[in-house]
């Protein structure tokens, strides 16, 4: 009766590399049913009372912190909230220190997010609660794909065979890292467009198509997700100005009419509106910018619900 | 497992639901306020033939919705692995509605407190009664079914199978030997 797909196989959510196609797709079912949790008039269920999740982030974030603390209190788990600033961190205590002495306090998992790539995966080997990166680095950011999946899947009603172009600052996201491995995975069809200086050496080897221009990437799209640019990863410009990247790699109206009809603008947010993304873009009936936002809930949700529970014997 | 005895053919299901349902409508004295819910997976279309019959009853429409009391179960941390969430899909608010809470088998009682408990977050029903197509008994909560199809006494060790056409590909209900 069990098929192994109705499990997750790791205590963690390390990153969407390690994923089948089989659990993302449990996930994406699963998240369907947490959507309906947020539309009650009480918007709590019982699932996961009595356990305790960390929510340990190093480094700055709104919108990932804010949606993982609602799906937690949704799911009813008590929450404890940890940044950087205000703590013995400060004090120059080792992230390793400081895992081990929240883990004397028995919580059941650690959402943690942090600048350095890896750290999720340190914590996780040593700790036996779940670990959930929430962002580590320019690595990965698994929860953010899945919501894009999710959100992508919900308008188009699949992922396999979709043309999704991704524009803007590839080199420094972990956002587009954990979107192509699970497009590719999910076979979707990848393109990623960039200015060169901010374009990974070697992409194409992940599987996906690499073009320089954006009237080239947005042409014939089913999606076009848009990457703000990371100004507080870069050590100087890698451009000349933020008004001629907006020139070049700027989403216009005027540039969204060569995608398909009924294209899907997304944008993993926060925006720098006027740099990537055009006002009347973002706040456009092609956008679902917002939607993302309310998915990214329920996929947390599903993500914290399914680490939660039994684990297939091995 | 071994196939011990057919408890229920299609035909003969077919008059407990339509029984069922009568029962429902004389315990009400009417569809006022009705409005049936079918606990996943097998009381969905169970609850769904019941609404059907009561509506080709009275001439008038029962409403009828969907509840996934998953989440809402006292063993989510020691089963594994979980089964899949899906969503719950009531047509109305159930303020001061009388619900019919439908399900295929009721046995120890905690699927149904689990229901309750996940009715009562939707809002303030004026009653709520229960409807099952089997009792099989060996309660370990203080539950009783107000409507039943039919009665069985069970050993511990037996195990009640219902067959729906919508999701089975046929009508019937099983009683197997572990």
């Amino acid at each position: 009766m069990r098929t192994p797909s109705s499990s997750l196989r790791s205590k963690d959510l390390l990153g969407i590399e390690p994923l089948t196609p089989e659990e993302i797709t449990l996930i994406l079912d699963t998240a369907e049913g947490f959507k309906e949790v947020s539309e009650r008039p009480v918007k709590k269920v019982p699932a996961l009372r009595g356990q305790l999740v960390i929510n340990l982030f190093m480094e700055a974030s709104t919108r990932t912190r804010v949606s993982f603390e609602i799906a937690e209190k949704r799911l009813s788990a008590d929450t404890l909230n940890f940044t950087a600033s205000g703590s013995a961190v400060e004090k120059g205590e080792t992230l390793i220190d400081t895992a081990e002495n929240l883990m004397a306090m028995h919580p059941d998992m650690i959402v943690i997010r942090h600048k350095y790539p890896g750290s999720p995966k340190m914590l996780a080997d040593r700790l036996p609660a779940s670990v959930i990166n929430a962002g580590d680095g320019a690595h990965e950011h698994p929860t953010q794909a899945l919501l894009d999946a999710f959100t992508i899947r919900e308008r188009l009603g699949r992922l396999q065979g979709v043309n999704i172009s991704i524009i803007g600052d590839i080199a420094h996201s972990r956002v587009v890292r954990s979107n192509i491995h699970l497009l590719t995975k999910m076979k979707a069809n990848v393109t990623l467009a960039a200015p060169p200086t901010l374009m990974p050496v070697e992409i194409e080897k992940t599987g996906v198509r690499v073009v320089h221009s954006l009237d080239e990437a947005v042409e014939g799209a089913d999606v076009v997700m848009m990457l703000r640019i990371q100004l507080e990863r870069q050590g100087k410009l890698s451009f000349p100005s933020l008004r001629e990247y907006y020139n070049t790699f700027g989403l216009t109206l005027e540039r969204l009419r060569r995608a398909k009809e009924g294209v899907v603008v997304m944008h993993p947010g926060p925006m720098n509106r006027g740099v990537e993304i055009a006002s009347d873009v973002a706040d456009g009936p092609y956008s679902v910018i917002l939607e993302q936002v309310t998915n990214g809930v329920a996929v947390r949700m599903a993500v914290l619900y399914l680490l939660a529970g039994g684990h297939l014997a091995e | 497992m071994n196939v011990k005895k057919r408890l229920l053919d299609a035909p003969r299901m077919h008059r407990a639901i339509r029984r069922m349902a009568i029962e429902i409508v004389e315990r009400n004295r009417g569809i006022d306020d009705l409005i049936v819910v079918g606990i996943r997976s097998r009381g969905v279309p169970i609850g769904e033939r019941i609404a059907k019959e009561i509506s080709e009853m009275e001439r008038a429409p029962v409403p009828f919705g969907i509840l996934d009391i998953t989440l809402y179960r006292d063993d989510l941390t020691t089963i594994a692995p979980q089964p899949v969430v899906k969503p719950t899909k009531l047509p109305e608010p159930i303020d001061d509605k009388i619900v019919v809470l439908v399900d295929d088998v009721l046995y120890t009682g905690r699927t149904i407190r689990a229901a309750l408990d996940a009715l009562i977050d939707f809002g303030r029903p004026k009653a709520v009664m229960l409807a099952v197509l089997i009792d099989r008994g060996h309660r370990e909560l203080p539950i009783h079914a107000d409507v039943i199809g039919k009665t069985v006494p069970t050993d511990a060790d037996e195990v009640i199978k219902v067959k729906m056409a919508e999701l089975d590909g046929e009508d019937e209900v099983l009683i197997m030997e572990k």
